[in-house]
């Protein structure tokens, strides 16, 4: 049984594509209320240990400990075109319950009184917040986020970046952030962690770390040599 | 003071006379859908009247109004066509709801395809002039006969979109249902059937032009009520006036059933603007 405030631990995962193995004997133990991020190259496995963890692709091997129903963000919002947002916040829920918990949800996310509204109304950063509404109303122990921003523009990237912090803070799930983007996990994660080989290769805390001497160490992990902004 | 202008202009500007412009260019297409056919009608009339188009090949459609105007008049006209009008819908009825619940069926379930699925595409394959004989000798001469010509038209076209509508729901939407905990039922009410129905829809829709133009062949067989009939028996007499008449309301009434999509929309998806994209394509 895993100890009350770890959200997931993951033990000698392995998962192949036939004759290509993605992930190699992983380890990995994310504690309640810890903001993980998970840098990689394309093709590393990173979003297939997201996957593996939400219970949407099998394993080959190893063992997960943790929710059997843990929350995902996508890249792409998934609302239903056909449903109100509140409904969609809701999905799954009963009607009585799921209406006053969506409400609060969506008040949470900046989209008080839009409950009756419909998805096609929405900008791309308003649908990704419905979406993390959608994640956040189940109270989850463990939240996914396969990129979840990396469809926005710069700006209400920053904005959602704010945002998730601050809900994560409140809500206190284990989060895992599957991203490319080195600088916005620096901007929002308590660990770092660079996927390699199928391994977990590299693994580093932001709590008082210089910013800029972590992300020119994040960038060497991942093969990129030469610092374009320093240039 | 001068960005601030340009500001309010750049928020301002499409806020006001767009709307106005998009219903004005939506009514300009409308016009212009109507142009052809009502072209067509004009020139052939005129052709008519200079003598360039002999009577008893092609009528000018005013001698066809005419006709039209004394066969209504007269209540042969209403009798054809409530005749037809009731097989088709009857035909429609029993074809569509067999048609759906065999597509909802062999859409969800592997085994039902196994079992269903070939034997409905080689029923499919039989043009019904040849079930015509069998159909006299199962069914007499009277109503059921024809109902069943036309239930048997309706059927597939509902069948094949409904399967085909089940399968290709967005499996990005299937993957929400399950990280979102959605029961089997749930799934199908809230994602797979929603998302579903654009594509039921357009089955629907060439469905009411199948039940619509079935009679055509199912009134062939011995009747004297229908719109069929009243083609038939205008050939035997070389009544080249009511054959166009007959030709114009086969015409006419198929057009009906491309109105559908936009009454579900407006029912499904009340005060939003579709698009003729479709609203089921953009949750990704």
């Amino acid at each position: 049984m895993s100890a009350p405030d770890v959200a997931v631990t993951v033990s000698n995962l392995r998962r192949r594509y036939g004759e290509r193995v993605v992930i190699d004997g992983l380890d990995l133990t994310i504690r309640k209320g810890e903001f993980v991020a998970l840098l990689g190259e394309s093709g590393c496995g990173k979003t297939t240990l997201l996957r593996a963890l939400a219970g949407l692709d099998p394993v080959d091997g190893g063992h997960i400990d943790g929710p059997t129903q843990p929350a995902v963000v996508f890249q792409e919002h998934r609302l239903l075109p056909w449903a109100p947002l509140w409904r969609n916040v809701a999905l799954g829920m009963e009607t009585a319950v799921g209406r006053a918990k969506a409400e609060a949800a969506l008040q949470e996310v900046g989209l008080a009184g839009r409950e009756e509204d419909w998805p096609r109304n929405l900008s791309g950063g308003q649908a990704q917040r419905v979406a993390l509404a959608r994640a956040l109303v189940r109270e989850p122990r463990l939240l996914l986020l396969d990129e979840p921003f990396a469809a926005l523009d710069a700006l209400t990237r920053i904005k959602m970046q704010a945002l998730i912090r601050e809900l994560v803070a409140r809500h206190r799930p284990g989060v895992l952030l599957v991203t490319h983007d080195v600088d916005e996990a620096v901007a929002i994660a308590d660990r770092i962690l660079v996927m390699r080989g199928g391994e977990i290769a590299a693994s580093y805390l932001t709590d008082g770390i210089n910013a800029t001497a972590l992300r020119g160490k994040l960038l060497r992990e991942l093969g990129v040599e030469s610092d374009s902004r320093a240039a | 003071m001068t960005m601030d202008l340009t500001d309010r202009r750049l928020l301002r500007e499409p806020a006001d006379p767009a709307p106005r412009r998009v219903a004005n260019r939506e009514l300009q297409l409308l016009a212009l859908s109507w142009l052809a056919p009502v072209g067509i009608l004009l020139i052939w009339e005129a052709a008519s009247r200079a003598g360039l188009i002999t009577a008893q090949v092609l009528p000018a459609p005013s001698s066809v109004a005419r006709t039209a105007w004394n066969l209504i008049s007269s209540g042969e006209l209403p009798k054809h066509l409530g005749a037809s009008l009731l097989r088709a819908v009857a035909g429609f009825a029993i074809g569509g709801t067999i048609g759906f619940i065999l597509g909802v069926l062999v859409g969800f379930s592997r085994v039902a395809e196994a079992l269903l699925d070939r034997s409905i595409q080689m029923i499919r394959a039989i043009p019904s002039l040849a079930l015509l004989p069998l159909v006299i000798v199962w069914f007499g001469v009277d109503e059921s006969g024809k109902i069943f010509l036309v239930s048997l038209a309706v059927l597939f076209p509902i069948y094949i979109n409904t399967v085909l509508s089940i399968r290709q729901v967005d499996p990005k939407l299937l993957e929400l249902a399950r990280v979102t905990g959605l029961s089997r039922l749930e799934t199908v009410r809230r994602i797979i059937l929603p998302g579903a129905m654009p594509s039921i829809l357009t089955g629907v829709r060439y469905s009411l032009a199948t039940a619509w133009l079935a009679p055509v062949i199912a009134e062939t067989i011995a009747t004297t009520r229908g719109i069929g009939f009243l083609a038939m028996d205008a050939r035997e007499f070389l009544q080249t006036n009511v054959i166009i008449l007959t030709i114009l309301i086969y015409a006419a009434i198929g057009v009906g059933p491309t109105v559908l999509p936009g009454i579900w929309n407006a029912v499904c998806w009340p005060g939003i603007q579709i698009t003729r994209k479709g609203a089921a394509n953009e949750c990704a």
